[in-house]
């Protein structure tokens, strides 16, 4: 009973860790599909690919992957580089002088990225006027500082991972090749290079990753080059439109996909050493199998549904066509909003033929309560045309409960003017 | 046996920080011997074998292959392979590929490195295993590819360093045999670094005995064992039994020794100490479990000792016999079981005796510890 109290807990507990994680992706995806002008789940609307093709028409996302691409490509290289580098140089350093040094290299991660977007500014500024260059020198481009400023901190990470790996090396190996008449030099590129290979490739991701994300360090370098979380953060300012979760739903896609195709490819190596091992036992065996790749390989599985998944998306994507269903929820959205209108007039008829009737009887009610039936208690206070967009906003969450959202169309500036 | 290139070491020190690792080593290896530094771990074995691959500098002195000075020449530049400790196979590189790692640094083509690296695995008998891991092999098969690759690089002189240590002991005393086939074969100096006197005595022309940097005694299997310099080599290679006590007096080559327990005993003074020991010296008298046989009750002289037995055990080739014996230790006798009944002697006294010649006198000194 305890026991089973404890297990009810933990999936409750695990669903509410994963809602909490993956819930706002998932929402956000949904909305890409939404032909809703505002990126929302509900009220659906209709089932639209539009917004991928806006996304893809739009020059400044474009022009921002771009330099986000050749950016992490550029952060990719120096960081790994100098990771690899600092992690070396731990192995070799005297033992003494191993904790500062460490700590040292280590600090970049722990300063803000607002300071260290800064003092690269600054700092390359300063040897630009040093060396007496203009400012459309190389050393004040766009592309170079951010790659500079990002590399600063990302290069730690990639020694934090690089260090991992290179403490599982047996120096002897190096000695070894050393002893068998190689140089240092191809000691390094025969022996260790290709172990550190995994690693180098994890802090390559890593540090493409975290390139493309920054934004904190990017916002003080990026000149005449904005990456895209530059001109995201510039449109959230204006409004977004579904477009944005569409970019989203891609990202997400590409990560899912690249992270199961990763994990297909593990397993697999994993099969095959344990296939190479008792090689003979499977061959005896002699039973119906799927083809290796996906024997066992529950990842294989997905990535080949995933991918049938994309395809089939896309392939309807292109022949689905939502007009219909738009015109559909248009002329419906045009059916309320007239409905509202009359609602709205023939209130204003009832308020109008009561006031008469107040002032024909001449009391001195106007000083009394306020008519509960008026939505606004200065209703009679203001012209009934200034009035109008707000006066219909309450009387529709009130009076049209056929209406899904609270909120109705009223912060869809298409609805809005549907409306009028 | 043909004359390979011999390694030299003339007064060698070598110190890290105030700690002197190796003190004053001579050591002359024939060209084309089986050379064993054996000592226990810490006592700079492995430290001398880092000198002469050339991954260690010397403090002092000189190392010599062939004659020449190697300081200053880097351990990709010297005629010696070291085989590890661990065996340092590259972990990403096929069987093949690691034993012909020599040639790949010489620019050899992939089919000349094929044809030689299946050539060499046919030699340690591993043949069709070149397309496998390092990881999929065996420790003994892992143990030969090692040699294997070594050997591809065609060296003067071969370093092994403990190479067998992490086998079991069936496979180790399997490779044993191996190895000094091998070496026989190539005809190439082996100097081999070993703990473990029974692989040190089973393959060595020579045997260099290690304490704690400074080397005790230099001489085949042997002498080493019948005729110990120090107490040192005695005690370490092979089981022994001490007798401490003072030289009452001097025989020629023989001597009394005056011990606390069991009297005045006799032995033969051993031979690097004829001369050098005198009366009143501390002295180490050692006899081997094996020497020892049972005397009659009541004998007595210079070469019978009574000791009450302690307990006793039956080891199948052999019975022992464990008494008291001199400061707490105890003295351990041998005796071989040729079917003959064995009666228990446990609580009584018994009357052990041996000849003189298998008693070795060596001045008092540091035993190994067990």
């Amino acid at each position: 009973m305890n026991n089973s109290f404890l297990r009810v807990s933990i999936w409750v507990y695990l669903a509410i860790f994963f809602l909490y994680l993956l819930g706002p992706l998932v929402i956000m995806s949904i909305t890409a599909f939404n032909s809703s002008g505002f990126p929302r789940m509900t009220p659906w609307e209709c089932l639209t690919f539009q917004w991928f093709g806006e996304l893809f028409q739009d020059q400044r996302i474009l022009n921002g992957i771009k330099n986000s691409l050749i950016i992490g490509a550029g952060t990719v290289v120096l960081s790994v580089a100098m990771g690899l580098a600092g992690a070396l140089m731990l192995t070799q350093i005297w033992p003494k002088l191993r904790a500062t040094y460490y700590t040292v290299i280590i600090a970049p991660i722990l300063i803000p990225g607002v300071v260290l977007g800064i003092s690269t500014l600054v700092f390359w500024d300063r040897i630009n006027r040093m060396l007496g260059l203009g400012a459309d020198s190389f050393l004040s481009n766009g592309i170079f500082l951010t790659v500079i400023g990002q590399s600063t901190f990302i290069a730690s990470y990639c020694m934090l991972v690089l260090v991992a790996r290179l403490q599982r090396y047996d120096v002897a190996l190096t000695e070894a090749a050393l002893d068998l008449g190689a140089t240092h030099a191809q000691a390094f590129r025969k022996i260790l290079l290709p172990f550190m290979r995994p690693a180098i490739a994890s802090a390559a991701v890593l540090a493409f990753l975290a390139s493309f994300e920054n934004y904190n360090t990017t916002t003080f370098t990026f000149g005449e080059y904005p990456t895209l979380t530059i001109e995201l953060a510039q449109k959230v300012r204006y409004g977004i439109t579904p477009s944005i979760s569409a970019l989203a739903f891609i990202i997400v896609a590409l990560t899912v996909f690249f992270a199961l195709l990763n994990e297909a490819k593990l397993k697999r190596q994993e099969l095959v050493a344990a296939a190479r091992k008792n090689a003979t036992v499977e061959e005896l065996a002699g039973k119906i199998k799927l083809p290796s790749f996906f024997a066992g390989n529950m990842a294989a599985v997905l990535v080949v549904v995933f991918a049938v998944a994309t395809i089939t998306v896309v392939g309807t994507a292109t022949a689905y066509n939502p007009g219909q269903c738009i015109a559909n929820v248009k002329e419906q959205k045009r059916l309320e909003a007239e409905q509202r209108i009359q609602e709205l007039r023939k209130q204003r008829e009832e308020q109008r033929k009561k006031r008469e009737a107040e002032e024909a009887e001449q009391g001195d009610a106007q000083q009394s309560a306020p008519k509960p039936s008026n939505n606004s208690g200065f209703g009679n206070v203001f012209a009934p045309n200034t009035l109008d967009s707000d006066d219909e906003d309450d009387a529709t969450g009130a009076e049209t409960p056929s209406n899904n959202g609270g909120s109705g169309g009223v912060f869809d500036p298409n609805s809005l003017q549907d409306n009028q | 046996m043909s004359a390979g290139v011999g390694v030299d070491l003339e007064n060698l020190w070598i110190r890290f920080g105030d700690f002197v690792a190796v003190r004053d080593a001579n050591v002359n290896i024939n060209g084309g011997d089986f050379f064993s530094f054996l000592g226990p771990s810490g006592c700079g074995k492995t430290t001398i074998l880092r000198a002469v691959s050339g991954f260690l500098d010397p403090s002092e002195g000189k190392v010599l292959i062939g004659g020449n000075d190697m300081r200053g020449i880097g351990p990709n530049k010297r005629p010696t392979a070291l085989i590890f400790q661990n065996l340092a196979l590259f972990p990403l590189m096929k069987v093949w590929e690691n034993i012909t790692f020599s040639m790949e640094i010489n620019g050899a083509s992939a089919a000349q490195r094929r044809k030689r690296g299946d050539e060499l695995l046919d030699m340690i008998a591993l043949p069709g295993q070149g397309d496998k891991l390092p990881s999929e092999l065996s420790g003994g098969q892992r143990q030969r590819v090692a040699i294997a690759r070594a050997l591809c690089a065609e060296p003067d002189v071969l370093l092994l360093d403990e190479p067998l240590s992490a086998l079991d002991l069936k496979l180790r005393q399997h490779m044993r045999t191996e190895l000094r086939e091998i070496q026989k074969r190539v005809g190439i100096t082996f100097i081999y670094i070993t703990h473990d006197q029974g692989e040190a005595l089973t393959m060595s022309d020579s045997i260099a005995v290690m304490r704690a940097g400074v080397i005790d005694q230099i001489a085949d299997g042997k002498t080493i064992y019948n005729d110990p310099n120090t107490a040192f080599a005695a005690s370490f290679v092979g089981e022994n039994n001490v007798f401490r006590g003072k030289i009452k007096q001097v025989m020629g080559n023989e001597a009394l020794i005056r011990t606390n327990r069991s009297g005045d005993l006799v032995a033969r003074v051993s031979t690097a100490n004829q001369g050098k020991l005198k009366e009143g010296d501390d002295a180490m008298m050692f006899v081997r479990p094996e020497a020892f046989a049972i005397a009659p009750d009541g004998a007595t002289g210079d070469h019978f000792v009574t000791a009450r037995v302690t307990h006793e055990e039956f080891e199948g080739n052999a019975y022992n016999i464990f008494t008291e014996g001199e400061g707490g230790k105890e003295i351990k006798v041998s005796l071989p079981n040729l079917g003959q009944s064995f009666e228990d002697h446990t609580g009584q006294n018994i009357t052990l005796e041996y000849e003189t010649r298998n008693a070795v006198l060596v001045p008092a000194g540091e035993l190994a510890a067990e």
